[in-house]
């Protein structure tokens, strides 16, 4: 905290700034090879930066930088801890992995005249979700809130299917919603606290947490970060969104924005109310298990049910958003290591398998799970990789999936709660029946005659898609790195408590 | 080979030598069919030269174990070479050399489909079953375990056929449900009560665990454990016989479900410890259960037809000897559990290899056919035969001295129910196996009708010599056994320290 020994770190602006200013550039230059080769550039520059701070962050504990010079409260200061780098990183590694692979499917589904636009709105996405991350102030997290959803409905609209602009528009107004009542609930606390800045926060609030409108402050703030997170029953925007979104734009959002919410919410209960008890005082765990239970099961069940292949695996994360919420929910150290390590995993599994799924689409324009039968066959070395991230959605060992679910089924035999580790691994089987059915028509069904030859895939699609699997096999398989660090941040998490 | 490699070097190359021969035989292919099953065959000598190499340090009292890399923070992936674990991996692999021949001569005479995709996923299964064997703590356990299922997924449904994707998914949905529903749980649990995974002598859950929670605990383990075919969580056994004869042979007779039996007897002696589960008298209903699973199934196995799936049932009661003699907590009754993972074995692979057979040469599959086959396949009914004296328990062969041990300890222990169903289960095997021999030999061939597709196959004889001698082969073996026991017994008395 000393401003002696934390000195400002330039390395936290430039993560924001530089994919921000790449978006004015990338309308300037007006092409789409020239756009895409700078959004790549930045991307990787991103990606490198935010390793770059999480080794810093892993050593020191935490990075620090005054906009203008001007100390907080006064100022808005940027500020990254264990958790915040993980994100950080998170955000940035899917970027740096989804561009390459984003050419040749942009290309494939966006006329040629518009993809300078997607590429620009693509880096104020990815430095909107940086900014939220790094921002240690409650309004600036409003802007870059904002400026992460507005790009996303522009993405999302950008699909070649016209539902996209349905989809688009209820993911406009569901967003909308949600970003207000967070604005409201800051503005609450603003009343009460008189500060923006969230480490202020975190000291004044206690003081005035007795009152009525701390508490609307929560319930405004924990609805609007629940309707961005898409926490079941707030969730109804999502399905649609994934469904028709671009291929790229399904992987990128499916893979970091729901984490990026998920860390807003972190930041809420443990941070900004980190002094205050609330899991005493408000019914918050009783109401987020239940939310929690309730995606883990009828989500799952949903996409049990599903006939085009995005969808279900749109209904997938949000019952896999309900492993998340559930970790968080526990409010133990083990429970939010859980809760992070899952964000971490559920987004190289989510990532491979969304670039696997646009891959398809690319090569043979199926949607449908019924379209898909035979292709194990035809496209044998994308469906190794689609198979590698379906394992890892069932949570079977050597994949990051079993980690997940050892750290989440160990932190609820810990808290004593021994009938949710139970239900976690009830709606895992679910898991299996959704994911199989994709298997059996893959690799058992006979094509239809007479269905074209599949196009051949360009590399720079199948070599991300790889990455992101085998990451997953690492990191299932050695997951000593992923755990300490997750272990790391929820301890830092619950230094408030 | 001892001289180049290290000790540590051997077990984990153990583990993985069978992936390298997988990759292998996909980079040969079905271009060069020849060279790819000379892969194959070659892997698996090789593979059971490594494991037996290991086997006199292992009598020797020896306990060499190798720490592989850490997994999950504080649990490792180890490998530990302990006498059981030694006898499963010696007959997974040491069978895993036959099969093979016999795969080849089976493969290639019914002209199957994918039979590279076969091999490669053979290997993966040997490689997961050695893996299981070698398992120095409950993770590395069921990590393999998992693999174990998912790599012979793809073998129950070779065929791709209707019945083969309804058998897999029986399969599939019984064996994953139940270890991540159970054994997923115990595992959990056991970590967070002893803050350790690891098999240790004498167990790790003494003084931690007591009352209700311990018989939860062993429930969750024994029913965790889906692939030992514990009654009512049997049938995805007879459902895995839609797939081809050899993969029901050294997986389904042998890799698969002693993988299962195997990981309740390690539970028992290493995770609960026999003296706990004594003065808990926390295990009698495991007794009445895998007494009900021995008696039942041999019920219903006298009403199958078809051979193979008479068969199945069998090898549901058969293991359910394993956990009787296990459950009976004696010593002497758990040496004859470790002594019937090996009779089971080489009688089980024998008799499906000749069923393999009969369909090979005859296209029969149902027991009524069998009128007089024992004429015309003289080598195959014969190994049959011997087969099924085993499995009855009759001398000359191992079935006899499992059989014998297993009833020793009840008698020590003075379990009448135990005696009881060893009794009674021996008249039922011998209910449903001495009617197939009677038949073959005493009885006169009926000529099928020419309306059957198949009629033209009546005239036959003996299947393809190498099918013939994998199967001499382990008829023989089973014989052997009967007189020269000592390998697995003394990895059974090792197992109990005495």
């Amino acid at each position: 905290m000393t401003g002696a020994l934390m000195s400002s770190d330039p390395w936290l602006l430039l993560l924001v700034v530089v994919p921000l200013m790449a978006a004015p550039v990338c309308v300037l230059v007006r092409n789409a090879t020239a756009s895409w080769t700078i959004a790549l550039a930045v991307s990787w520059t991103v990606f490198a930066i935010a390793l770059k701070l999480l080794f810093q962050v892993m050593v020191q504990g935490e990075a620090l930088y005054r906009i203008g010079g001007w100390d907080a409260p006064w100022g808005i200061e940027y500020r990254l801890d264990s958790v915040g780098s993980l994100v950080v990183v998170i955000v940035a590694a899917i970027g740096a992995v989804v561009l390459p692979y984003a050419k040749r499917s942009v290309e494939h589904e966006i006329p040629e005249e518009r993809i300078y636009l997607f590429y620009t709105m693509l880096m104020l996405c990815l430095s909107g979700l940086l900014g939220i991350t790094v921002t240690g102030d409650a309004f600036n997290l409003f802007v870059f809130l904002e400026i992460s959803s507005l790009s996303s409905y522009v993405l999302i609209s950008l699909g070649r299917d016209r539902r996209a602009l349905t989809a688009a528009y209820r993911y406009l107004i569901m967003g909308t919603l949600g970003a207000t009542f967070y604005i409201i609930g800051v503005g609450l606390m603003y009343q009460m606290t008189g500060t923006l800045n969230i480490a202020d926060l975190t000291t004044i609030l206690p003081a005035v947490a007795d009152t009525r409108t701390v508490l609307a402050a929560l319930a405004f703030l924990t609805v609007g970060i629940s309707l961005k997170l898409a926490l079941f029953p707030l969730h109804l925007w999502l399905p649609s969104a994934y469904t028709f979104a671009p291929s790229t734009v399904t992987v990128f959002l499916a893979a970091t924005a729901t984490k990026v919410s998920l860390y807003v919410l972190l930041r809420l209960f443990f941070t900004m109310f980190g002094e205050v008890d609330i899991f005493a005082t408000f019914p918050v765990q009783p109401v987020l298990i239940a939310m929690a239970l309730a995606a883990m099961f009828l989500a799952s069940l949903s996409a049990i049910w599903q006939q085009n292949i995005k969808r279900m695996l749109a209904y997938s994360s949000v019952a896999q958003i309900g492993y998340m919420v559930l970790g968080v929910a526990l409010a133990t150290e083990a429970g939010l290591a859980g809760g992070i390590v899952h964000m971490f995993n559920h987004a190289l599994i989510k990532g491979s398998a969304f670039m696997a799924v646009g891959a398809i689409i690319f090569a043979t324009g199926a949607v449908t799970i019924k379209d898909l039968e035979g292709i194990g066959k035809r496209m044998p070395l994308l469906m190794g990789a689609f198979i590698i991230s379906g394992l890892g959605l069932i949570g079977v060992p050597l994949t990051v999936g079993f980690v997940s679910k050892w750290q989440l089924v160990t932190a609820t035999l810990e808290a004593d709660m021994w009938p949710l580790a139970a239900l976690i691994l009830l709606s895992s089987l679910l898991a299996v029946i959704y994911v199989w059915r994709i298997f059996e028509v893959a690799y058992l069904r006979q094509p239809a005659a007479g269905l074209p030859v599949p196009k051949e895939l360009p590399m720079s699609m199948l070599v991300p898609t790889w990455i992101l699997a085998l990451a997953s096999v690492y990191f299932g398989t050695n997951a000593t790195f992923t755990l300490n660090l997750a272990h790391a941040a929820a301890r830092q998490l619950m230094g408030g408590l | 080979m001892d001289g180049l490699l290290t000790q540590s070097q051997v077990i984990q190359l153990a583990v993985v030598l069978p992936l390298f021969g997988a990759l292998a035989v996909w980079w040969l292919g079905e271009r060069n069919r020849n060279l790819r099953e000379a892969a194959s065959v070659m892997t698996a000598v090789a593979e059971f030269a490594l494991v037996a190499s290991l086997t006199p340090d292992v009598l020797a009292g020896a306990l060499p174990s190798v720490d592989m890399f850490e997994m999950i923070p504080g649990v490792n992936l180890t490998l530990t070479v302990e006498p059981l674990g030694q006898l499963f991996a010696l007959i997974a692999s040491g069978l895993w050399i036959i099969n093979t021949v016999y795969s080849i001569g089976y493969m290639r005479q019914n002209r199957e489909h994918n039979q590279t995709r076969f091999y490669i996923c053979f290997a993966l299964a040997i490689s997961a079953a050695v893996g299981i064997a070698y398992a120095g703590n409950v993770l590395t356990l069921f990590v393999f375990y998992e693999v174990l299922t998912l790599s012979t997924y793809p073998l129950v449904t070779h065929s791709g056929k209707p019945e083969a994707i309804r058998g897999g998914r029986v399969y599939l949905g019984i064996l994953m449900s139940t270890s991540i529903g159970f054994l997923f749980l115990a595992m959990l649990w056991t970590y967070n009560i002893t803050g350790t995974l690891d098999f240790e002598a004498g167990g790790i859950l003494s003084g931690k665990v007591e009352g209700p929670e311990l018989g939860v605990l062993l429930f969750l383990y024994m029913f965790g454990i889906g692939k030992a075919a514990l009654m009512p969580v049997h049938r995805w056994l007879p459902a895995a016989m839609v797939a081809p004869t050899p993969v029901s042979a050294l997986l389904h007779a042998v890799a698969v479900v002693k993988a299962g039996v195997f990981s309740v007897v390690k539970v028992i002696v290493y995770i609960f410890g026999l003296d706990l589960l004594v003065d808990a008298q926390a295990d009698d209903w495991l007794l009445f259960i895998a007494g009900f699973t021995i008696i039942t199934a041999s019920i219903i196995a006298l009403r199958q037809d078809n051979l193979k799936r008479r068969l199945a049932y069998s090898t549901i009661s058969q293991l359910s000897y394993v956990i009787l003699g296990a459950a009976i907590l004696a010593p002497i009754s758990i040496i004859g559990a470790t002594m019937h993972i090996a009779a089971h074995a080489f009688g089980k692979i024998t008799l499906f290899f000749a069923a393999g057979s009969i369909y090979t040469a005859a296209h029969k599959t149902e027991i009524s056919q069998f009128d007089g086959i024992g004429k015309r396949m003289p080598w195959t009914m014969a190994a049959f035969s011997i087969g099924a004296l085993s499995m009855i328990g009759l001398p000359p062969t191992a079935g006899f001295i499992s059989k014998w041990y297993i009833l020793g300890g009840a008698l020590e222990t003075s379990n009448a129910l135990a005696v009881l169903i060893i009794v009674a289960s021996t008249l039922l095997n011998a209910g449903y196996f001495l009617p197939i021999i009677y038949k073959a030999y005493f009885k006169d061939q009926q000529p099928r009708g020419s309306g059957d597709p198949y009629h033209k196959y009546d005239d036959h004889g003996e299947a393809p010599m190498a099918m013939v001698m994998a199967l001499s082969f382990t008829a023989l073996g089973t014989v052997v056994l009967f007189f020269l026991p000592e390998i697995p017994l003394a990895l059974g008395r090792a197992l109990v320290g005495g």
